[in-house]
């Protein structure tokens, strides 16, 4: 365990994006983050940091590894976890999402970790909640654990971040993942492009001082990380892109298209992957490029570095 | 894009006005073939050659230009055989001058997939005496809902993406559409007619249509949709061309929109240019045309569009239709002409008739399609393909269905005088049609 750094490693009580954060909080949670990934990796990965302390997780989407990352993170600091997912949750019954707030905070929890489908519900519940909140995906809009989890990985293989090229490809309109690494990687000193059809490209997205690319193998080129995103099976059949098929062609991730990348260039995913859609089998399970299991392990020692930040208050 | 694959040997043209709209000539000259293509061509090429020698063609004084492009060409193939193939079709082209028909997706499968754009290619050049450029449709089975697949239908050969003449209803669909589009610098082709306005709708609203006692529709529904692609094509950035447009209201915002440098283009068909309302007459069902023949003032409107270069291209919207869809009450018949033997004698009709100069007609057939689809032929230049028509701009002729070359007969313009008409036509260096 490492003593704390010199200052607060988060902002305020809540981790609701990666706006509102520095490159110093980043480094801070990072480096924190290292510790972890050792305690993780030790026969006994359970500390007594978080004991007595109460965390929720509140999911309204579906998530197996986001959700499990967070429980195996409150557990590993000896927290107590409550998994809620919207199935069992009174939300199902017509609760507004304030009741939902407002009854959970009766419970007195510590921490509340929260997925929603709507952009903005983390930042809702944490004005109405007196623990703190720690948004794990709010609509199309942040999922800071991931952009962090995306940051340990890519410095753990890379070191600094100063004018690394990281390609983030696909569902850009869509993506919580896309938003939150934008914003993280283009702070960090990281020059971030975006390759995506232009249906899957949101208006203004120009002016966030990314790179835009409509043609995959131009937007490649010298890239040192290619970062794939899922892409949502009800918007690969017309609405977005014609088909899976040319989808695939145009946009999936591929030898070929990877060739046209720097030579050592990694490929990430957040999961859960489409094969044969965004990305091919073969480079998703080739260990030298994919970095995709190595992403999940960082996700769990990120996820311990917030629990403890929060833990320990806030400037 | 098919075409006979290039001739060996030489084919000479001497004594001919040479006008080549891409590049400002219009000349007095010869002009060398050699392999498909055009070797060279200069103003004293030929001059002294042997008056008999057979390798070499005397134009005697006649226009060479490049052969026609023909952008709006629906044909029946596949799927209405009996109306029109790619083979008929391409005799009516030759004997029209025209060296390239673009093909719409209207057919029976819909040009919707990779395998039929390929289909389409290798029957054209099985089959067709003109080249043949396919256009895909720009949403599946033209519903109007899904896109298609522009990029692997690209791949394999569609020169542009349409619904030939359905309109998209849906701003949603087409504003995606035309953003993934934009991505691949695919050109989009549309079509202006507000679809619930027109609906069941045969002519354009008017005091003729009233006292015909037939069911019409107000011509603003083209402008209606011109003006909304005109904002899409500002949010998207995608290159937009209008197929055919047919009035005043519509050839304005038009005008508007290309002073504000948007990527937009657009097209006139020969009918539109020649007939107006009124000639529909006695309920005569080739006249009924998609969209509708309009009055007098936007007929006009069109002829002035032509001359400022408001509209880029003249296009015949060739629409082959049999008796069984064309001898009915006119409310129930088809909508649709044939036109690719008349497309030359129409548009020189503006020649004649309104003052145009012959080599800013003959652009809008020829290097204005070609760039707008961005195609190789539609020029002289030297490394071109050969793809020429020689033409008497002044020869007088009647038309006749009985003598037109498609197997379609539905013309608009039975018994109308025209003034001008192609003698010879030439693919890849071939002749493929010479006037006896």
């Amino acid at each position: 365990m490492t003593s704390a750094k010199s200052g607060p490693l988060l902002p305020t009580g809540n981790l609701l994006g990666i706006e509102g954060l520095s490159a110093s909080h980043v480094t801070g949670l990072l480096d924190l983050a290292e510790t972890y990934v050792a305690q993780s990796r030790a026969p006994d990965k359970k500390t007594a940091l978080l004991k007595g302390r109460t965390l929720i997780n509140l999911f309204f989407e579906a998530s197996t590894r986001t959700q499990s990352s967070f429980e195996l993170a409150g557990k590993r600091l000896g927290a107590d976890v409550l998994n809620m997912s919207v199935k069992t949750s009174s939300v199902s019954k017509g609760e507004t999402l304030i009741d939902t707030a407002a009854t959970l905070n009766a419970m007195r929890p510590d921490i509340l970790v929260v997925r929603h489908q709507d952009s903005g519900a983390a930042e809702l519940l944490s004005r109405k909640l007196d623990c703190s909140v720690v948004n794990a995906g709010d609509g199309a809009h942040e999922h800071p654990t991931q952009a962090l989890l995306d940051a340990l990985t890519i410095r753990r293989r890379r070191k600094s971040f100063e004018g690394l090229v990281v390609a983030i490809c696909g569902d850009i309109l869509h993506s919580r993942v896309a938003r939150s690494n934008i914003r993280l990687l283009s702070m960090m000193g990281a020059r971030v492009r975006l390759v995506a059809p232009r249906t899957l490209l949101p208006t203004g997205v120009d002016r966030l001082g990314v790179e835009i690319f409509t043609d995959m193998q131009a937007g490649l080129k010298d890239a040192d990380i290619v970062m794939m995103l899922r892409l949502q099976l009800e918007r690969m059949t017309g609405a977005f892109v014609p088909s899976a098929r040319e989808y695939f062609r145009f946009f999936g991730l591929d030898r070929e298209k990877l060739a046209r990348a720097r030579p050592g260039a990694l490929v990430m995913h957040p999961g859960p992957m489409n094969r044969g859609v965004e990305i091919s089998s073969d480079i998703a399970d080739d260990l030298d490029v994919s970095l995709i299991a190595e992403q999940v392990e960082m996700g769990v020692a990120i996820r311990m570095a917030v629990l403890d930040a929060l833990s320990r208050g806030f400037a | 894009m098919t075409g006979p694959s290039g001739k060996t040997g030489r084919l000479a043209f001497r004594n001919a006005r040479l006008i080549d709209p891409a590049s400002n000539l219009d000349v007095k000259g010869g002009l060398l073939v050699e392999n498909g293509r055009i070797a060279d061509i200069g103003p004293r090429l030929f001059n002294d050659a042997d008056k008999n020698d057979p390798e070499i063609i005397d134009c005697r004084g006649l226009v060479l230009a490049p052969g026609l492009i023909d952008c709006r060409v629906f044909t029946g193939e596949p799927g209405s055989e009996h109306r029109e193939t790619l083979h008929s079709a391409s005799e009516a082209a030759a004997a029209g001058g025209v060296t390239t028909m673009v093909v719409m997706p209207n057919t029976d499968p819909v040009i919707d997939e990779p395998s039929l754009v390929d289909f389409i290619l290798r029957r054209a050049s099985a089959t067709a005496k003109v080249r043949v450029a396919p256009m895909a449709a720009l949403t599946r089975k033209l519903k109007g809902e899904v896109m298609t697949e522009m990029g692997l239908l690209m791949e394999a050969g569609a020169v542009a993406f349409t619904d030939g003449d359905q309109t998209v209803a849906n701003a949603r669909v087409m504003r995606r559409a035309l953003s993934y589009a934009a991505g691949f610098g695919a050109l989009v082709v549309g079509h202006a007619e507000d679809t619930d306005l027109v609906e069941g709708a045969a002519i354009t609203e008017s005091e003729f249509a009233t006292r015909a006692g037939l069911p019409a529709a107000p011509a603003m529904a083209e402008v209606i949709i011109v003006e909304r692609d005109l904002r899409l094509v500002e949010l998207t950035g995608a290159r937009y061309h209008f197929g055919q447009i047919s009035t005043r209201a519509a050839l304005d915002a038009i005008a508007k929109a290309k002073a504000r440098g948007l990527p937009v283009t657009c097209g006139v068909s020969a009918h539109h240019l020649i007939l107006n309302e009124l000639d529909v007459g006695a309920y005569y069902t080739f006249r009924k045309v998609k969209p509708p023949l309009r009055c007098e003032a936007d007929r006009a409107a069109m002829v002035e569009g032509v001359m400022s270069g408001v509209i880029d291209v003249i296009v015949s919207s060739h629409e082959p239709q049999g008796a069984d869809t064309k001898r009915q009450p006119f409310a129930s018949a088809a909508f649709g002409a044939v036109g690719l033997e008349t497309l030359l004698p129409a548009a020189l009709n503006l020649c004649h008739e309104s003052g145009a100069a012959l080599p800013h007609i003959l652009n809008t057939l020829t290097a204005s399609p070609a760039r707008i689809l961005g195609l190789a032929g539609g020029t002289l230049a030297k490394g071109a393909p050969a793809d020429l028509v020689l033409l008497d701009e002044n020869e007088p002729f009647v038309v006749d269905e009985t003598k037109l070359s498609s197997r379609a007969r539905n013309t608009a313009f039975e018994g109308r005088r025209f003034q001008g008409r192609a003698q010879k036509t030439f693919v890849g260096g071939e002749c493929v049609f010479s006037r006896s």
